[in-house]
């Protein structure tokens, strides 16, 4: 691939005049009394890593069968390369799944595995032998393709419903939970080697997760899903720095919630939370009621522990240190507020442990700026 | 690809309704027919070039005769008890003999089930008819068991099994007993060892143990075992005839006799659809068990 | 784990497999008796063997069983996978219940009585009965035992490997040719076995359903042994049973490999 001079900000979702790849229109899935799938529009961009997360049971799932074809919507359209898949059975649609439970055809080998959706399309027999020594060497399998996939362990069998499913070179791939099975270690190795993957072949990928460092890590856009909609859809800096909603933020990391009444402030906020206690000065974007109840959300990180008040933070209170969690390379304080509230906040280990700062029942202060927080009105 | 689901549905479907369903149908219309001398040995059938009326008269020729005469020949009531009757008895003698052979396989060493499994299955491969044979040669008068007690002294004149109920039984446990093990074997291999030695750790004793924790566990498999037994055990025929002699009425056996040597086939007929009726309650009962149990194992 | 069995496992083993073995062994014992009184043993001899070979009346039932067995067995085995796929796969359709209540109710009907109306329904069509006969009843009650077999192996199937086949362009049948049936194979191949098996063995709806030409080796071993023990039943018992061990034998020996395989390929699957 020619890579352009200067490198460009992969953002199609940004760019108005470029046409999306697949465009969900008011796509409703209803199974019985049940609403899997609720009024549903999205637009996923070609070349994008798309990820649907979400708790099991959101739709996201059926939001991918319905894109395979194993599911028809109820309602509404699926445009896929501006032609509606509607009419189309799963056999013929260019797009192609990696299923979570991998789905390899037990009595085949590796190459055969492989080779089997090639040879469905009728592909001559040298092609299918070069495409299918391609797409080894892309996963790395050169030596295991003459095996059975019991012979070859979890993450080679990850690798071969990979390179099954992509040597098509289908328009779109979709992976169901691809790293669900794997144990933690090699499920970090091989989020790193999709991306790589997805960048080479160009492919537009979807990703059903309901692990939402996996769809951080690998993802370009991340939709979040509940009750079959979509809450939320950013990039993962996006959905982790501004969160639309205290779902969204609390699924996404730890995060503090503190619920109180907005008084707006020029371009801040005040929010009363506490009774005896100073507001929380906060900056929003968007404008807000008076009076409106809101939720100020704030991670951990973003608030700073010290013995003494910070004075150049915006917002300090004291409390008493309860738990404290440590990581390694962070520790996490659990620290009681004058009013029974409970703050996580964490800092770095920069230091040895025996030096450590704070011990328990220590009195600290929290200190945060006004633009650490968010304000949340749902 | 629906033209061929379609056929898929259709021929094994057709082939049923044939070869399945039709025939019942006849066994109930001839059941309600009158005999006759003639071959075949039976009246009315229906004409259906006579339109209406000939619709009319069938029905009208139908008639419960054959059944009224079920009740009145003390031979059939008979052989129904007689068969409720072996049926039960051998059933409780397979469960009496079957357990422990069962209890036994699933406390073996791992490594030694499969052998056992196939020990138990690997009669059930060879003859029906074989097995039912082999014991003629033992239980007869001039048999090796006779001739064995007879040797050691232990009677003076031949023990007569053969022929009589007890020889049935014999039988019928010889020849079901896998039925009984293998469900039994598995409702006990799944089985948590550490319940047992939680009840002993509860302080029951290892008798308690088992009458407490394990029989009430291995209950479903216990009940399928009876009931695989007893169905096939009630419509019985090639045991009953070759080891029960002529003094031991069972119906199988009855419906084979109108049949072959009355020529009688309204009345076998009646007695086949008696017979079902009969086994309507023990297949739905054992139906209900099933049920319960996939639900429990879920 | 290896536990030490109790006297009591030991002795119910023990009585239970002699009780199971003891008669069959001493029928292959008294099938090498010279005598032909069961009460006397006149030495070794193989002279019921020699027998029973040139008895053509043997040999002519036997015929007919074994071509009766293959035929219907085979008859019953594409009937019974295509009724198991139908229960398993086929979603709904018109009169499913009264479908699977006729694949089930023939596994516990008496066999006098589908032999029975099976009988009538032959006569008041007006065919004549002899193999064609005995092989539609059998194809017809065994065909059940094959789509109980094989729709077990189905219902474990795991329905994502269809899927994925038709995700990759498979047709419908493509993917039933090239994925289900191969692993469904082994169900498919112990449906048969046990198919033909209860075919060899039927007395009683092969008695209702065969003509003069056409006896069977259990309808011939039925007459004759109603009379008694005879010598060349021994005989003829010793060989069958000889045929089904080694059967049975060289079949669990082909397995354990694939049992192996699959606990291989279970273990895999769990550790992933």
């Amino acid at each position: 691939m020619a890579e352009p001079a200067q490198q460009k900000v992969f953002a199609p979702w940004e760019d108005p005049s470029e046409k999306p790849i697949i465009r969900f229109e008011g796509v409703t899935k209803r199974f019985g009394d049940f609403t899997a799938v609720d009024k549903l529009d999205l637009k996923i961009y070609r070349g994008e890593f798309f990820a649907l997360l979400g708790p099991s049971g959101c739709g996201k799932t059926t939001l991918m069968r319905m894109l395979a074809g194993f599911e028809t919507p109820t309602e509404g359209h699926i445009i896929l390369d501006g032609q509606d898949v509607a009419p189309i059975p799963p056999n013929k649609r260019p797009v192609n799944m990696m299923f979570q439970s991998y789905a390899l055809f037990p009595h085949l080998t590796v190459w055969e595995n492989i080779a089997f959706g090639l040879k469905r399309e009728g592909m001559e027999k040298d092609k299918i032998e070069a495409r299918v020594s391609e797409m080894l060497r892309l996963t790395r399998l050169e030596q295991f393709a003459k095996r059975k996939p019991h012979q070859i362990s979890g993450g080679q069998r990850q690798r071969v419903a990979l390179a099954r499913s992509l040597a098509k070179a289908p328009k779109l791939l979709l992976l169901d939970e691809p790293l669900g099975a794997l144990d933690k270690k090699l499920r970090q190795e091989t989020q790193f080697e999709l991306m790589d993957i997805q960048e080479k072949t160009g492919t537009t990928f979807v990703i059903v997760t309901h692990d939402q460092e996996e769809a951080m890590t690998v993802a370009s856009r991340v939709a979040v899903m509940d009750h079959g909609k979509l809450v939320q859809v950013a990039t993962p800096a996006g959905i982790y720095e501004t969160p639309n909603s205290v779902y969204v933020a609390d699924f996404i990391g730890d995060v503090n919630i503190i619920e109180g009444a907005a008084t707006p402030n020029g371009d801040q906020v005040e929010i009363a939370w506490a009774e005896g206690l100073a507001p929380i000065v906060a900056k929003s974007s968007e404008p807000i009621a008076p009076g409106a109840k809101v939720h100020f959300a704030i991670r951990p990180e973003k608030i700073y522990v010290s013995r003494e008040p910070d004075m150049e933070r915006a917002n300090r209170v004291q409390g008493k240190v309860i738990d404290i969690a440590y990581l390694g390379n962070i520790s996490t304080y659990r620290v009681r507020l004058a009013n029974g509230q409970m703050i996580s906040a964490s800092m770095t280990n920069a230091r040895r442990l025996s030096r450590r700062d704070f011990t328990w029942e220590d009195e600290v202060w929290l200190n945060w700026t006004d633009t650490a927080g968010l304000v949340l009105t749902r | 690809m629906n033209l061929r689901r379609l056929f898929l549905i259709a021929v094994p479907y057709a082939w049923l309704g044939l070869f399945f369903l039709v025939p019942f149908l006849i066994v109930f219309k001839i059941a309600l027919s009158d005999s006759a001398l003639s071959i075949p040995p039976y009246t009315p059938t229906l004409d259906l070039s006579g339109g209406w009326t000939s619709i009319k008269e069938f029905f009208q020729g139908l008639d419960f005769e054959n059944f009224v005469f079920l009740t009145e020949d003390s031979l059939y009531w008979k052989s129904y008890l007689g068969s409720l009757k072996i049926a039960s008895i051998s059933t409780v003698l397979t469960l009496a003999v079957g357990y422990p052979i069962a209890y036994a396989m699933a406390q073996s060493a791992d490594e030694w089930r499969p052998t056992l499994m196939m020990l138990v299955i690997l009669p059930f491969w060879t003859s029906f008819l074989i097995r039912v044979y082999s014991w003629v040669g033992i239980i007869s008068n001039e048999g090796l068991l006779n001739q064995l007690l007879l040797g050691m002294g232990v009677i003076d004149t031949p023990l007569q099994i053969m022929n009589t109920p007890t020889a049935v039984y014999i039988g019928i446990v010889y020849t079901y007993l896998p039925f009984m093990i293998l469900p039994i074997y598995s409702a006990l291999e799944k089985m948590d060892g550490s319940l047992i030695e939680a009840g002993v750790d509860l302080g029951c004793s290892k008798l308690q143990a088992f009458w407490l924790v394990t029989l009430p566990l291995s209950r479903p498999g216990m009940i399928a075992g009876c009931f695989l037994v007893f169905i096939p055990a009630l419509g019985e025929f090639v045991i009953p005839s070759l080891l029960g002699g002529s003094k031991t009425l069972m119906i199988g056996k009855v419906l084979w006799e109108e049949f072959f040597s009355n020529r009688d086939w309204p009345v076998a007929s009646a007695v086949a659809v008696v017979l079902l009726l009969i086994l309507v309650i023990p297949i739905v009962l054992f139906q209900k068990n099933q049920e319960k149990a996939e639900e429990a194992g879920r | 784990m290896n536990r030490k069995l109790s006297w009591f496992n030991v002795t119910s083993l023990t009585l239970g497999f002699a009780f199971l073995y003891l008669p069959m062994l001493i029928l292959i014992i008294y099938s090498f008796n010279a005598s032909k009184l069961v009460t006397v043993w006149a030495g070794f001899s193989t002279r019921w063997y020699g027998e029973l070979l040139h008895d053509q009346q043997f040999l002519d039932a036997a015929w007919v069983t074994l071509r009766v067995g293959v035929i219907s067995s085979t008859f019953a085995t594409i009937l019974g996978t295509a009724a198991a796929y139908v229960l398993v796969r086929g979603g709904k359709f018109f009169g499913r219940t009264l479908f699977s209540g006729m694949i089930y109710a023939p596994l516990v009907m008496p066999e006098v009585i589908t032999g029975l109306s099976l009988l009538l329904l032959f006569i008041s069509i007006g065919l004549d009965r002899g193999i064609v006969t005995i092989v539609l009843a059998h194809t017809t009650f065994t065909m059940c035992y094959v789509s109980v077999v094989v729709s077990s192996r189905l219902m474990t199937f795991d329905q994502s490997l269809e899927e994925a086949a038709l995700d990759l362009g498979a047709s419908a049948w493509d993917s039933f040719r090239l994925v289900t049936l191969p692993i469904i194979f082994p169900a498919v191949i112990s449906g048969w076995l046990l198919a033909f098996t209860l075919s060899l063995d039927d007395l009683v709806i092969a008695s209702f359903t065969s003509g003069p030409s056409s006896t069977t080796l259990p309808i011939k071993i039925f007459s004759a042994v109603r009379l008694g023990v005879s010598p060349e039943i021994n005989a003829l018992s010793t060989l069958m049973i000889a045929i089904v061990a080694i059967g049975v034998i060289t079949a669990s020996l082909v397995s354990k490999g694939a049992i192996k395989r699959q606990r291989e390929e279970e273990l895999a699957g769990n550790r992933t």
